[in-house]
């Protein structure tokens, strides 16, 4: 097997070897790999392999490789969080998705590097060094599950995990080409699931097709007791895999058509939308009028957050610990060596906006924002069914052009961030190329309908070649 | 705007330790994206309410019912420093 396979093409694979030669082929190209996605490769991968060949295959993702971003625990298996903090921590449990994962057969070829905390837009910040873009190795694959979307772009996993705070899952699935999936908050369970800011986050899948994307949800998606915020869904999203778009009317938001954006960018999603209507669909433009303070409102509220959550490292239970004469000084000196620049800048801003004096003037007037984005979603998802949006504004920026300024990549993930704050779900897919760099259509809908969201983006990859397109690193 | 003095504090509050070398650089970028925050002040928010969450949940409950817990090597395999099944951590006062 080399190469880049979907979920069947690997299950025909496994039918006519068996599962162990399919995980030797991938971990083979993944120890020549030049793109650094990996940041532990799992060497207990062939002898389950094995297992699931002795046991006959059952499951619905038997004996199928997939890839673990670095922030999702796994038992007995290295998880990081691509941070200097937290090496050595080996965690004790699996997350609750990776329990599914395990117990639907699927075989986990290790975990994948990310921006350290998720906190980026470019997979650059990562302890381990930057992950490089399949399609040009001189650019970002995007963040910040970079690892996790340039492994399934270069043929380096058939399917993978991310997690999506701001965009992390469906930034770099639109900057390598891939499918990504932010579901609705609620629909899969976080536990495990190594929090940065815990009301905007969702796990994600990552796949070379939707079909894929709707494979995964059934295995990870439905509440578990254990994250209090998840709730059952009744759907079976595989059933959401239908060509049929007749009668679905598209809402066109002006706001992300904005200042910035790359022309080939736009050309792309409107000749995709053009496509839509083509194929039975209508659309019409909409405004979100409060899209522009987004922005500042998500970091604000990230931030916060990010700054109570990541208290927990503080060199007394796992990972790195300095010396001190007192407790506070131990956890001061651990933690200003542990974390990298910009996780320590987003530690501090957020402990800022929440002191007194600043509290209302940043925290809450966010919240407040945070309505106001909220509302003009649920007002544009009572007229259409979907929005359609570029996923990002350019394509993939090249390596190190943003390193020293993090207001401007912050702006980068201007189109991706109001999802997260309204907590509706969102697919990125494949809708062009410019100069070889893949560019992604963001697919937005109502809270719990992935279906509507699954179904346009099937109906689109049924009628378009964008999807089947390699990078040369997978040749 | 935050001032070098200001870094410091909440990098004390925040319990991360920054030199006085450094606090300028941080105040210098920090203040970027604080000024970058300040458009928020341009929304009209007159009673409009918070969004702390988008799911409508509120106190979710279960069953109190007794389950075993992780064997406590595991709990402590961690940590390089422990005692008698203790976390061992440098006095706090």
């Amino acid at each position: 097997m080399t190469g880049w396979a979907n979920i069947s093409q690997v299950k025909e694979k496994i039918a006519q070897t068996s599962a162990e030669d399919v995980t030797a082929s991938y971990l083979e190209r993944i120890r020549k790999s030049r793109i650094n996605a990996y940041t532990t490769i799992w060497e207990g991968a062939i002898e389950k392999a094995r297992e699931i060949d002795e046991q006959g295959h059952n499951g619905p993702l038997a004996g199928i490789p997939i890839a673990i971003k670095d922030n999702i625990s796994t038992r007995g298996i290295s998880t990081t969080c691509s941070s200097k903090i937290l090496q050595g921590y080996v965690p004790p449990y699996d997350a609750h998705i990776v329990e599914r994962l395990k117990d639907a057969g699927a075989i986990i070829l290790g975990k994948t590097n990310m921006d350290e905390f998720a906190m980026g837009t470019s997979t650059e910040s990562s302890c381990y060094g930057p992950t490089l873009n399949p399609w040009d190795k001189a650019r970002v694959p995007g963040g910040s599950s970079g690892g996790s979307a340039a492994v399934v772009a270069a043929g380096e996993a058939p399917i993978s995990v991310g997690s999506d705070t701001g965009g992390s899952v469906r930034c770099p699935a639109a900057f390598c080409g891939v499918v990504g999936l932010k579901p609705t908050y609620g629909t899969i369970s976080r536990y495990g699931l190594i929090s940065y800011a815990n009301s905007l986050e969702q796990i994600g899948p990552l796949a070379t097709c939707v079909s894929d994307i709707a494979a995964l949800m059934d295995v990870i998606g439905g509440h578990d007791a254990r994250d209090s915020t998840s709730v059952q869904t009744e759907t079976m999203y595989k059933d959401a895999l239908v060509d049929d778009v007749s009668g679905l009317k598209i809402g066109v938001p002006a706001e992300y058509f904005g200042a910035g954006i790359d022309p080939a960018v736009e050309n792309s999603v409107w000749d995709a939308i053009q496509l839509f209507e083509e194929l039975g669909a209508s659309w019409e433009q909409v405004s979100l009028p409060h899209t522009s303070y987004a922005l500042a409102a998500y970091y604000i509220i990230a931030m916060s957050e990010a700054s109570s959550n990541l208290a927990r490292f503080d060199g007394t239970r796992y990972g790195l610990r300095n010396e001190g004469e007192n407790w506070h000084v131990m956890a001061s000196r651990t933690r200003a060596e542990g974390f990298g620049a910009e996780v320590k800048r987003r530690i501090l801003l957020g402990t800022y906006a929440l002191s007194a004096g600043y509290h209302d003037k940043y925290y809450l007037k966010a919240l407040k924002v945070r309505t106001l984005v909220k509302q003009d979603f649920d007002q544009a998802f009572k007229e259409f069914d979907c929005l359609m949006t570029p996923t990002m504004p350019t394509p993939a920026f090249k390596l190190e052009e943003k390193v020293e300024d993090p207001l401007a990549l912050y702006l980068a993930d201007v189109n991706t961030v109001p999802i997260n704050l309204a907590g509706v779900p969102s697919i990125s897919l494949p809708c062009g190329f410019t100069d070889g760099l893949p560019i992604g259509l963001q697919i937005i809908s109502k809270h719990f309908d992935e279906a509507t969201v699954l179904r346009a983006a099937y109906s689109f990859e049924q009628n378009t070649e964008h999807h089947t397109r390699r990078p040369a690193e997978v040749a | 705007m935050i001032t070098k003095e200001e870094v410091e504090h909440v990098g004390w509050l925040a319990r991360i330790e920054i030199h006085e070398s450094e606090a300028q650089a941080y105040a210098e970028k920090l203040n970027a994206v604080l000024d970058y925050f300040s458009q928020l002040d341009e929304v009209d928010t007159e009673n409009v309410a918070p969004t702390y969450h988008v799911a409508d949940i509120v106190n979710v409950f279960r069953e109190d019912v007794v389950r075993p817990s992780m064997p406590q090597e595991e709990v402590l395999a961690n940590t390089g420093k422990k005692q008698e099944g203790n976390f061992l951590a440098p006095r706090i006062m």
